[in-house]
């Protein structure tokens, strides 16, 4: 693996984002997903490349096309990373929501 | 069901926002950050020092079970404006951490809701990583803690 390039490396280009979303309902071969954009087509290789290399994105072989799909394993731990904090503080907030609203009765 | 509490963490940006709308009046969801009484139940923490003005400084501290302190945090309020804004720093002490920037932004959605809007900015996009990585961490511990308070009663 090429220690360089961590997902969230990957996903810090907007094109690469741009690309995720793109397959998050379809898998599509390189030349298709370079049509959804005004970028030369070895740019966007380029990207593609870097999100199959850190697995965001796996190629599957169809006849003589590459199709491209997203490693739904692998966006989870992106979500995952971000959902322990956001739990953390979701837990904060409705303490102080409930009491708060004890404070209030009490009034 | 939608989440209460969102987090907005774009990629490669050393800010993120947290937002939450509260079943509470503007005034009461204010009063939850200023009383020092009131925030050591909701943060879980002891109060040593929380002077609400600017230039004011707070600090807080957070002991295990046993009372010994694990956590000391600080900063200083930089602005206070009575149920609208509050802006300070935020350092966790005897760590590797850089001091990070809060914006806290209190609006009133109707009478009886409001809504609370934090930005914090990192020193890096690292940094940010690094401090987000930290509560999961803690989260595993929490669950372990729990987990052995249930097998003490089982014995």
């Amino acid at each position: 693996m090429n220690l360089r390039r961590d997902v969230f490396q990957a996903i810090a280009d907007p094109t690469r984002r741009a690309i995720l979303l793109l397959l998050a309902s379809q898998s599509l071969t390189a030349g298709a997903i370079a049509s959804n954009f005004d970028t030369a087509r070895p740019t966007v290789s380029k990207h593609l490349q870097i999100l199959t290399e850190c697995e965001l994105l796996k190629q599957e072989q169809t006849g003589r096309e590459i199709y491209y799909h997203l490693n739904p394993n692998k966006m989870k731990e992106i979500a995952d990373f971000i959902e322990p904090f956001r739990q953390m503080w979701d837990d904060r907030f409705n303490k102080l929501e409930s009491i708060m609203k004890n404070y209030q009765s009490k009034k | 069901m939608e989440k209460k509490t969102k987090i907005n963490a774009e990629d490669g940006r050393q800010d993120l926002v947290i937002t939450r709308e509260f079943d509470l009046p503007l005034d009461l969801l204010f009063k939850a950050y200023v009383e020092p009484e009131i925030v050591e139940q909701w943060m879980n923490t002891k109060v040593v020092v929380l002077e609400s003005k600017p230039h004011g400084s707070w600090q807080y501290e957070t002991s295990d079970p046993q009372g010994n302190v694990v956590l000391r945090m600080n900063g200083v309020i930089h602005e206070f404006v009575p149920e609208q804004k509050i802006t300070r720093t935020f350092q966790m002490e005897n760590t590797p951490f850089p001091v990070q920037l809060e914006f806290l932004v209190f609006e009133k959605l109707t009478e009886d809701t409001s809504k609370l809007t934090m930005q914090i900015v990192y020193k890096s996009p690292a940094d940010r990583e690094a401090m987000l990585k930290l509560p999961f961490a803690k989260g595993i511990n929490m669950a372990h803690n729990r987990l052995e308070e249930v097998v003490k009663q089982l014995i």
